[in-house]
């Protein structure tokens, strides 16, 4: 049994066992709501990965801190709805931290490790600065002492052989060109970190679609990544009734994992249409491994209705989710459930390649054969140059990192394998965005109140009169949260084809204190 | 489309206060803006409504226009964000302290409010503020808005009484009562060139410079800070002749965020974030506020001034071209004396005598030599 730590939740006492979030913690002691909105709304987990600010509680009196991105700790203090986002700024560490390195890393997902171990094994001074609590990203992501596929066991273990220096807890803010190189800034749990390198690989990852529907904000829908995340840091989702919706290959794994934790999966709605997965599937036989996988997720929950063609219009309840109503199109039927994990896909992380310039094509980083950038000297890898899974973030990290850790040499047999993993991936990954795109249909499910920018609550009506994602900033308020746009951006991007706005620093919320650095 | 009355270059919130003056007057007004309604220098103000005294001709116009501003306060829709937080000048030291005493004098001569904090009292009123600064004057007539939803209020109201309002539509020379556009010309009995930064494109002479500054704002800390703050030597800031100046100025928002400023700095129309400038600009605010440090930054952003050599706006009638009025050149006051230079402008169209003395601001008046015009 993992040691158990006691915390305060609103002042009551609960414990939990150490090295789950926070989130999951609550999640367990039966809190789910987190903070009130800015319009009074109790607010949930939503995405888990840091991303929403959705689950901003209060800790040991320091506001507006994320419930998913921090561990318990014994004695902790968590101030949940008013206080979570009133109460009084407190101390915080504020140590600084200097380093100079050949190569940072940006991410420590499967493509950043990757590029991390190429790059420092080639001897190229390196350091990885990651947002995750340890290295891994979301896909790898697991409770201290809880198992590991052997590969992802495999490329850690070689990360720290490979003398990377690895910062986790690090937000990355700030990146900008400095004399010749680039210069990283980053916050971290102690304070700040000002990396000095002479080329970055951007390997940011992704996050989740979230397209909005009416009841969408109700503590309880989350997206279905995010539910995978939850319960791989902590939360207990047994007897959890639940619903997994949305639209992409994730839905399987999620679907499996709360089945494996003992929730009671109802239905596993996607939206595509059975053509559509019909088309994928027969483009699929060219890759049986991914078959077999997909079947292995799918015995998981066998007495589990997959349907296709169905999606969400709407959630129910009156402080936290009570049922979920759904349709074919032509039919609609509700289902009772406490959880609704609902995400239309994954979106690439581009704000960092953004903030610096780097040229993108439809809405991913364009990046060259050796995976750099139109900027000389920063490389991406992975989902930010568009979404394609696992082996190929592998692939390109591994290109990436060998092309910043400086490898000139010939074209090796294995440049040529790394090559050819990274296209058949990629046409994998190409046929399974034109099979899981989201459907017309969906861009009609909000109503004119339905909230699209959480952060702000800003509704639909708010900004449907505006002709651009900055104007409607300005006027409605959406997008100008803590999150940064990164949740509603993609939703209005969806609903209007408006382009979001221009990246600028701080590329995430970070102290006052540590945007400048100590003189 | 018949020929409106007067054709409104520009929605900025000069360009607006002006449609809602002149439609309220019960003129025909059409309103052309290259982007949307607020989009320009409006959406990167501060919106703090203040009463300036570095000038006789500054603190009429100001003066005024918080006086229009306040009778405003409860027409405005809550997306305005109207706050009437007041102002405090914080005082560093002894020297700036004595300017307190005489300042105060100043306004309460003129019948504006105001009191001198001592050193006690100003660490009572803001808490956050680092201890031992001498003291403050207190104006508690000031007050802050939300610039862009202010400025699509007022245009709304003119739109309410039929002004045309065409948004994308890119203004390109102004002429003898007509205005050539991307879309063919518009022809006008009088036209008011409120373009900001972009005035001088359309009527070459006017002696406008953009004058960069640099903003950022930060989570929601209710309760922080009360009253908009600036330290007392702003003014050698604001007026400093040198390439770039800093100076602390903090403002409590409606929505308990914090909007830290200012920087100054004349380099074109380059809207990057100048790390160097904003980081003299935070480490400013810090030594009066070293607290802030433990605030959430979320956002940064730029913005142009409309700057003239001798810091005070253009308004009034314009030799350039025949019916051709200016409403421009406002530098970092433009959301406080919009309403002022509305009133100005409409006086001006319609032969009206205005309640302050328009010559200061005339477009014609001589500038020193150096200057562009």
């Amino acid at each position: 049994m993992p040691e158990s730590v006691s915390l305060r939740v609103d002042g009551r006492a609960t414990s939990a066992p150490a090295g789950i979030t926070v989130a999951a913690a609550l999640e367990n002691a039966g809190v789910n709501v987190c903070r009130t909105s800015v319009t009074g709304e109790p607010r949930g987990v939503l995405c888990a990965m840091g991303i929403c600010f959705e689950c901003r509680v209060t800790i040991d009196g320091v506001a507006h801190r994320r419930a998913c991105m921090e561990l318990v700790r014994d004695g902790m203090q968590v101030g949940t709805g008013e206080s979570a986002v009133c109460g009084p700024p407190s101390a915080v560490r504020s140590e600084y931290e200097e380093l100079d390195c050949d190569v940072v890393v940006v991410g420590a997902g499967p493509s950043g490790v990757a590029a991390a171990c190429r790059a420092a094994e080639a001897g190229a001074r390196t350091v990885v600065l990651d947002e995750g609590l340890a290295p891994g990203g979301q896909i790898y992501r697991r409770l201290p002492g809880s198992a590991l596929p052997d590969a992802a066991r495999g490329w850690l273990a070689r990360l720290e052989r490979s003398g990377a220096v690895v910062r986790s807890g690090a937000s990355v803010f700030d990146a900008a060109r400095e004399d010749g190189g680039w210069r990283i800034s980053a916050e971290t749990a102690e304070g700040s970190c000002l990396v000095r390198a002479g080329r970055v690989v951007l390997a940011t990852g992704a996050r989740e679609l979230f397209l909005p529907f009416p009841g969408w904000t109700l503590p309880g829908v989350m997206g279905a990544g995010a539910a995978q995340a939850l319960a791989k840091t902590g939360a207990a989702l047994s007897g959890r009734a639940a619903v997994v919706a949305g639209s992409g290959p994730l839905l399987l794994p999620v679907a499996a994992s709360l089945a494996k934790l003992g929730a009671d999966v109802a239905i596993v709605a996607e939206q595509a249409g059975l053509a559509s997965l019909a088309r994928f599937g027969a483009e699929l036989t060219r890759f049986p491994g991914k078959l077999l996988e997909a079947a292995r997720y799918r015995s998981a929950f066998f007495d589990t209705p997959y349907r296709t063609g169905t999606w969400v219009v709407e959630a129910r309840g009156s402080s936290r989710l009570e049922s979920v109503v759904l349709t074919d199109g032509s039919r609609q039927f509700e289902v009772a459930c406490s959880l609704a994990a609902v995400g239309y896909g994954l979106v690439p992380n581009t704000e960092l390649p953004r903030l610096l310039g780097c040229a993108m094509r439809a809405g991913a980083v364009a990046v060259d054969a050796r995976q750099e950038t139109s900027v000389a000297g920063v490389f991406s890898a992975g989902e930010p140059c568009g979404i394609a899974g696992v082996d190929v973030a592998i692939a390109e990290g591994q290109i990436a990192g060998l092309a910043a850790g400086g490898h000139r040499d010939e074209t090796t047999a294995e440049d040529r394998a790394l090559a050819g993993a990274r296209a058949r991936g990629r046409r994998l990954a190409a046929a399974m965005d034109r099979a899981f795109r989201p459907r017309p249909e969906l861009a009609a499910v909000a109503r004119p109140d339905t909230i699209v920018c959480l952060c702000e609550d800003a509704t639909l009506a708010s900004l449907s009169s505006c002709a651009s994602a900055r104007e409607a900033k300005l006027s409605s308020r959406a997008g100008m949260g803590p999150c940064q746009g990164r949740v509603c951006g993609p939703a209005l991007a969806f609903l209007f084809g408006w382009d979001s706005d221009t990246v600028r620093p701080p590329a995430r919320p970070a102290l006052v204190g540590n945007l400048v650095a100590p003189e | 489309m018949p020929s409106p009355d007067v054709l409104v270059v520009g929605a900025g919130i000069v360009g607006a206060a002006c449609a809602d003056a002149l439609s309220e007057a019960g003129l025909s007004v059409t309103v052309l803006e290259s982007r949307f309604a607020g989009g320009g220098a409006t959406a990167a103000a501060m919106g703090h409504i203040v009463v300036m005294d570095d000038s006789p001709a500054q603190f009429a116009l100001t003066e005024l226009s918080r006086r229009l501003w306040t009778g405003l306060a409860g027409q405005m829709p809550a997306a305005c964000e109207d706050d009437p937080t007041g102002t405090l000048w914080v005082a560093a030291d002894a020297e700036e302290m004595a300017r307190v005493a005489s300042r105060a004098a100043f306004y309460r001569e003129r019948g504006v409010e105001a009191e001198e904090l001592s050193s006690e009292e100003l660490a009572q009123a803001e808490p956050n503020l680092r201890p031992g600064l001498a003291g403050a004057l207190r104006v508690p007539g000031d007050r802050v808005v939300y610039p862009v939803n202010a400025a699509r209020w007022l245009l709304g109201r003119a739109v309410a009484r039929g002004a045309v309002k065409r948004e994308g539509v890119e203004a390109l020379r102004i002429g003898a009562q007509r205005v050539e556009t991307r879309d063919g010309p518009i022809d006008a009995g009088a036209v008011v060139n409120a373009a900001g930064a972009a005035a001088p494109l359309l009527t070459p002479g006017l002696p406008i410079q953009p004058r960069k500054g640099h903003l950022v704002i930060t989570d929601r800390y209710p309760g922080f800070c009360r009253h908009q703050l600036v330290e007392l030597g702003y003014l050698k800031s604001a007026h400093a002749p040198s390439a770039e100046s800093v100076a602390f100025n903090l403002q409590p928002r409606a929505t308990g965020q914090m909007l830290l400023g200012s920087s100054r700095e004349f380099v074109g129309l380059d809207a990057a974030i100048n790390r160097r400038i904003r980081d003299r600009m935070i480490r400013r605010a810090l030594e009066f506020m070293p607290a802030l440090a433990r605030l959430s930054a979320i956002r940064t952003w730029t913005g142009f001034r409309p700057s003239t050599p001798d810091n005070l706006p253009l308004i009034g009638r314009s030799e350039a071209a025949e019916g051709l009025f200016i409403a421009a050149g406002h530098e970092g006051l433009g959301i406080t004396t919009s309403l002022g230079t509305a009133r100005l402008v409409a006086d001006a169209i319609l032969g009206r005598k205005s309640p302050i003395d328009p010559a200061p601001y005339s477009p014609m008046r001589a500038f020193a030599a150096g200057a562009h015009a």
